[in-house]
């Protein structure tokens, strides 16, 4: 769905930092406390518009979940603006975000511990129904409704968590989150937890489920051709800084960054002839700590191109191309490719 | 008399006893892998993928689980039939597994050092110094930088995919013929899978070692494998070698599995394929067709009678009752697709 609408969440310079304590007690006793900092998201800023799904794409430990919990405020952000609604969340009390939440949802990534165990299925729906008093009708015909909506059979209505499926426990979760008819929702992995033929089902699911309540989704994965398929506009994610954005076709039929372009070519294409011929870039070594990030430009310690000013200054997000943003101080509007840089 | 098999398994049958009456978890599997060849094993979870080869391996706890029928025949020895002494000493020696968790699968206890020399202690009778040298070297040959410092290191002091090349390091360490990865990148990010995929691409070529790489993503057996297995409830679907299971499936499983992957090649926005329903129970099979329940070209005789193992040519088989029909039906798919 092509969307120059306007946006429904703006994102401003968001950081998320973690306070770790020193590793021994040895250490904390001797005084060599010395307090470090997780710096899980730096300086992240985002437009989220009304009615798409953003992908958000990145390797364990990138800081992708921590971004779209501290949207939702589901932790506490340390500095930055979330704004929605003429609101900045990131810096309402608590009872007011608490009213916020009715229009911001969330669908975790595993169904098996994001669910109460001692709920039945009508009261994990029911619940924020109640407690957001959204109901005309009773809470039972609203729950019976959504269930039927994510293809639950109402008659489940009095069963528990551990009686369903992984799939349908996913349902479960996205029925939750639709009872107080939010606007937006943050899917945080909603698929890694399940198996590739109830994969397709539930992406098929909140896709119409979009459609039909006109949603707009935040939607996290670490599964790239889930990502592709489901997004308008992708954005990847390395060491709590945005490193590309673009268009979903676009970003996967030309990825400028090094590590966009890695991270794509990574991806195991499910076609022997492809997979016989095409030429992988492999990445050395593991993603650096998130506590001392590298200087400069993050990925410098893994990237194939760095050179000596790469460690030197931090390389911001700049449009490259109409629509196609960038960070990454060795190419320019002028010269997009980075094979050609000298 | 082993005729280039390295192993062959016959009509294997691994059934567990539960509350809810018997799991057939493996009924009735069939293969043979050659020397050096890669054989990917594909399905969903509960299909039984890992239970054959745990059963390989004589890893079934018993009980509830039993191996009822069939035979294993490794190297000419029916696997079966060795008293567990036996068993150990093919066990890690000349047949390796790689599990799909390195951080469950290595002892946090103990030093790295510790836990690769053991193998090569009790398998090739290493004196201490012999084994701490050969685990320096396999850490080195797995791409571990420094092996010579981090040898001694605990398990949690490793990434995720450090750990699995530690693991990759201690399955190799005795040359085994036969090397079993059970999801082996399941766990790790995709540029980490790469390079494990990539690492154990390379070791099989230099140790010209067979593998099976047991996995739910087509796309990882698409480029490591000579051949695919696909199960489902237990059962072997369809078998083919791998360009020929991609470009022309005959089961109406494999063919749902492949389109309800997101294609690269497709737009987004468009529907993706789904299977309906769930996996199966195994408890409660319904009987004729275990994936009549599922399947879009289900017929009256598939929800009666239990589908015939079909051969469509040499080394193409397929569980269904339509499998040529559905076999024509791919040909015909992939003829329109080459024409346009």
């Amino acid at each position: 769905m092509e969307n120059n609408g306007e946006n429904l969440i703006s994102i401003q310079d968001l950081k998320v930092h973690y306070q770790v304590r020193a590793k021994s007690l040895i250490d904390r006793i001797s005084g060599n406390d010395e307090r470090k900092v997780v710096k899980a998201v730096d300086g992240v800023s985002l437009e989220i518009k009304k009615g798409e799904t953003l992908g958000l794409v990145g390797e364990s430990g990138c800081g992708k979940s921590t971004l779209g919990k501290a949207i939702l405020r589901l932790t506490e952000p340390t500095d930055g603006k979330v704004i929605y609604n003429n609101k900045d969340l990131a810096n309402l009390s608590n009872s007011q975000m608490r009213d916020q939440r009715k229009h911001l949802q969330m669908i975790f990534q595993d169904p098996y511990a994001s669910l109460n165990p001692r709920m039945t299925v009508g009261q994990i729906i029911g619940e924020p129904i109640k407690t957001f008093g959204l109901s005309s009708g009773t809470v039972e015909e609203k729950v019976q409704e959504l269930m039927e909506t994510v293809g639950l059979s109402r008659r489940f209505i009095k069963r528990y968590p551990h009686e369903f499926s992984g799939g349908q426990r996913q349902r479960i979760g996205i029925a939750r989150a639709l009872a107080v008819n939010p606007e937006f929702i943050v899917a945080d992995e909603p698929i890694s937890a399940l198996d590739v033929s109830i994969q397709a089902q539930i992406m098929n699911l909140m896709e119409r489920l979009q459609n039909e309540k006109n949603l707009t989704y935040l939607f996290i994965s670490h599964d790239l051709r889930a990502v592709r398929h489901v997004s308008d506009r992708v954005a990847v994610m390395y060491l709590g800084k945005i490193v590309e954005l673009a268009d979903s076709k676009e970003i996967y039929k030309e990825p400028l960054h090094p590590y966009s372009k890695a991270l794509i070519s990574a991806v195991p294409v499910p076609d022997p002839e492809i997979e016989a011929t095409r030429e992988r870039i492999i990445l050395k070594g593991d993603v650096p700590s998130p506590i001392n990030p590298p200087r400069g430009c993050r990925f410098h310690t893994r990237c194939p191109y760095v050179e000596p000013k790469c460690k030197m200054e931090e390389p911001k997000l700049v449009e490259i191309k109409p629509r196609h943003f960038v960070a990454c101080s060795r190419i320019s509007p002028e010269q997009p490719y980075i094979e050609n840089a000298k | 008399m082993n005729n280039g098999n390295i192993l062959t398994v016959n009509n294997l049958k691994t059934y567990f006893q539960t509350e809810d009456g018997v799991v057939k978890a493996v009924d009735g599997i069939t293969f043979e892998l050659k020397k050096g060849e890669t054989l990917g094993i594909v399905g969903e979870s509960g299909s039984g993928k890992s239970v054959t080869n745990l059963s390989i391996m004589r890893l079934i706890p018993e009980p509830p689980g039993k191996i009822v029928d069939g035979e294993i025949i490794f190297d000419g020895k029916n696997i079966r039939q060795l008293s567990l002494e036996d068993v150990r000493k093919i066990r890690g020696k000349r047949i390796a597994m790689i599990f799909q968790d390195p951080m469950t699968s290595l002892n946090p206890f103990l030093r790295i050092s510790t836990q690769l020399t053991e193998v090569t202690e009790l398998h090739l009778n290493h004196t201490p110094e012999q084994a701490y040298q050969h685990a320096v070297k396999m850490l080195e040959m797995v791409g571990i930088p420094d092996a010579e410092n981090r040898v001694d290191a605990y398990p949690h002091e490793f990434s995720g995919g450090m750990r699995q090349r530690v693991m990759i390091a201690m399955a190799l360490s005795c040359e085994p013929e036969l090397l079993i990865a059970d999801e082996p990148t399941t766990a790790l990010d995709v540029t980490i899978q790469a390079q494990i995929l990539e690492l154990i691409k390379d070791l099989r070529e230099k140790l010209g070692t067979s593998v099976i790489l047991i996995t739910h993503d087509l796309g990882v057996v698409a480029g490591m494998t000579d051949k695919i297995i696909v199960m489902y409830a237990g059962k072997v679907f369809e078998q083919a070698p791998t360009k020929e299971l991609f470009a022309t499936p005959a089961n109406p499983y494999t063919k749902g599995l492949l389109k309800s992957v997101p294609d690269p090649a497709h737009e987004a926005g468009t529907d993706l394929y789904q299977i309906p329903g769930l996996p199966p129970d195994v408890a409660h099979l319904p009987p004729g067709c275990p994936f009549a329940p599922r399947c879009e070209k289900v017929q009256g005789i598939c929800r009666q009678d239990y589908p015939p193992f079909v051969q469509i040519n040499e080394n193409h088989w397929s569980l269904c009752h339509f499998a040529k029909e559905t076999y024509q039906e791919s040909l015909q798919e992939k003829e329109a697709k080459d024409g346009k």
